[in-house]
């Protein structure tokens, strides 16, 4: 027998049909929806008189366009309400379950599949969100689609896809004080580049990540389609099995050993070889902020904003020059003395409850800056449930920051959590693109023990000398 | 169904940048839509208006020369970030067939075929120059055979690009997927019952 990646063997399992020229009908395991991208893909089923083949396999809720303050007050957005509904509709008669406002499984969809142990190993699942990648950390093959996939995958429950490229980006080494994950992934993406992986699944490997918790290998896993990849994965190991057990959608305790000695086959075998490499020490990493607008802009929070004029590419110099100006940045200027308005802490990279701690292990006791206003939001019912138990919510509320409801929120800014023109944030989101969140804002891409900091000090600050 | 794309001749609209994200493409703000159209009013909102809502003249589209042009010219990795198809259905009905890039983001590339806009990959080498002529003259227009896989600039000078079979096939034909796909019900059926 070849040699095969996880990735191989977790397609070759999914093969409904291949064609003679490569187009393979693959199966879908689960498939997640939200209320941005799938009105169309509903519409396309009742236009076409098509039915929903497995409602056991979709699973929906809403969390892009809802607001994150008090529930229990009508949406004002009436645009964004009718979005809503039409889910709440489609939901019921399609009889697909939702976890919508009123349910305590309610939250950003990359957080909820993980956390209601939908998300399995070896599962092949797809949602209409580029960050479906996520999902790739407990050893799924997991990508984002366009709606007129969703509407294929509601109908058929299969994808036609082409066997992709492999990446593997190795991380090697224990993790220093004060780096996170985080850092770990924006790094790659400043090696890379924002279009590095395009056409490829990643396997990240090496031992920082087997030392990695299944939350922070989730961030990492989130961020591969910022480097242009369509999947990324990490191999199950006991972290990923012990995360699963127990969880509302996991194999049940008489079937769960079956299911992790099947799981156990699933990893890359020793001599299967990749068609892409990159190595990475974990030690030689610092704390990453970005300074343009897209995520492969980044620096070390040591570093300066770099000057255009000394790139040879003219590419390069052209979306630099353009970059800094939209963030009203000037070459060689300390990314610490970069002063920032806003804070938000959240979105489906970075508001687990892990990440929760570690910005209120360096907020507590202290107070937001007056010149920041600060935004934590939950990346669900449950972690928003279990931080206030644990009173992470007073210690967040006692430093100034507001304390939300679940939900994208300021990451994607299509609810009323935006910045204002000009203004700039220090965000533990994906994506720092022109606009992302609100016209002319200004996002600086970082960690959250660093969007804390932040907030704190009213400007970017080296989390290593806290 | 997609419309089908078998050949286009148009005018070049020659957008100069690279990494033009889908948040540039069509803003979240217009996203709470529950139709599939009416997207192109609101196509590049961001660079196409000013933020009191009038025409920001600078932006290249907005050039009186550039009106009614139907292949959109850009610079490398367009379409990256998110998965909103609302992007080709915005370039498509603000009036764009053909999109042309050194290279796209994947599910951007993957939601045109879905929609009849025709996504072309031509070198870095070819986009400069397209780019530096669809700037320098008063009308510049292109030529896309699907059918021979060529972009032909005014002088006649053809460009091979490459797509992919099924993709060509699909897209020549305006072939609904679904339909294609549940021929095969049989073998998902079968599949389903093998686990």
């Amino acid at each position: 027998m070849p040699a095969k990646t996880m990735y191989d063997k977790i397609w070759e399992q999914h093969v409904v049909r291949e064609m003679p020229d490569g187009l393979t009908i693959i199966y879908i395991d689960a498939h997640l929806v939200h209320e941005v991208t799938s009105p169309q893909a509903f519409e396309g089923l009742r236009a076409a008189g098509r039915k929903l083949r497995r409602p056991d396999l979709i699973y929906a809720t809403m969390d892009h366009n809802i607001p994150t303050t008090d529930w229990s007050l009508p949406m004002t957005d009436e645009i964004a309400k009718l979005q809503v509904d039409m889910l709440s509709k489609n939901c019921k008669e399609f009889d697909v379950p939702l976890y919508d406002l009123d349910s305590p499984h309610q939250g950003i969809v990359h957080i909820i599949g993980p956390e209601l142990g939908i998300t399995q190993p070896g599962k092949t699942m797809v949602c209409g969100d580029s960050h479906t990648s996520t999902h790739g950390a407990l050893g799924a093959l997991a990508f984002g689609i366009g709606t007129s996939e969703v509407e294929h995958v509601m109908a058929t429950q299969c994808l036609l896809q082409k066997r992709s490229k492999t990446f593997e980006i190795r991380i090697d080494g224990t993790l220093p004080e004060g780096i996170t994950a985080k850092d770990i992934i924006l790094n790659i993406i400043g090696h890379t580049g924002t279009a590095g992986g395009t056409g490829a699944v990643i396997e990240y490997t090496g031992s920082t990540i087997r030392g990695m918790s299944m939350d922070e290998r989730m961030t990492v896993c989130n961020m591969s389609i910022e480097l242009g990849a369509r999947a990324g994965m990490i191999a199950p190991d006991d972290t990923t099995f012990e995360y699963v057990a127990g969880r509302k959608f996991a194999p049940s305790e008489a079937q769960f050993d079956q299911a992790v000695a099947q799981w156990k086959t699933l990893v890359t075998d020793s001599d299967a070889t990749f068609d892409q490499h990159l190595s990475i020490n974990a030690a030689d990493i610092v704390p990453q902020v970005t300074w343009g607008t897209n995520p492969g802009m980044v620096t070390d929070v040591t570093g300066i904003v770099p000057d255009p004029a000394t790139m040879p590419e003219e590419n390069d110099r052209k979306a630099a020059e353009r970059a800094l100006e939209y963030m009203g940045l000037k070459p060689n200027m300390p990314i610490t003395d970069i002063a920032i308005d806003r804070v938000f802490i959240g979105s489906c990279t970075n508001a687990r409850l892990s990440d929760l701690h570690a910005a209120a292990d360096i907020i507590k006791g202290r107070k937001v800056s007056p010149d920041v206003v600060a935004l934590v939001v939950p990346g669900s019912q449950s972690i928003k449930k279990q931080a206030e138990a644990e009173g992470l919510d007073k210690v967040f509320k006692e430093a100034g920051f507001e304390w939300r409801e679940s939900g994208c929120s300021m990451c994607l800014g299509m609810n009323p959590d935006i910045l204002q023109p000009g203004e700039r944030s220090a965000s533990t989101s994906n994506r720092n693109f022109e606009g992302r969140q609100g016209r002319d804002a200004r996002t600086h891409l970082v960690s959250p023990p660093m969007a804390a900091a932040a907030a704190i000090a009213g400007h970017f600050v080296d989390i290593r000398d806290w | 169904m997609p419309e089908p794309f078998t050949q286009h001749e148009g005018r070049v609209a020659p957008l100069d940048r690279t990494n033009v994200d889908t948040d540039q493409i069509i803003p979240k703000q217009f996203l709470k839509r529950i139709e599939r159209t009416g997207f192109g009013q609101f196509l590049f909102n961001d660079w196409r208006f000013l933020p009191d809502g009038s025409l920001n003249t600078a932006f290249v589209l907005n050039e009186p020369r550039y009106q009614g042009t139907t292949i959109l010219v850009a610079g490398d990795n367009f379409g990256c970030g998110s998965s909103r198809e609302h992007a080709p259905w915005a370039l498509q009905d603000y009036g764009f067939r053909v999109v042309i890039s050194p290279s796209f983001a994947d599910i951007f590339y993957n939601n045109c075929f879905k929609n009849g806009l025709l996504p072309v990959v031509l070198s870095e080498e070819t986009i400069r120059r397209i780019l530096a002529d669809a700037s320098a003259q008063e009308i510049y227009t292109l030529s896309v055979d699907l059918e021979a896989q060529t972009v032909s600039e005014p002088d006649g000078t053809a460009h091979l690009f490459e797509v992919d079979p099924f993709r060509k096939t699909f897209i020549l034909e305006g072939l609904d997927e679904i339909g294609w796909t549940l021929q095969y019900e049989e073998d998902i059926t079968a599949y389903e019952n093998s686990r």
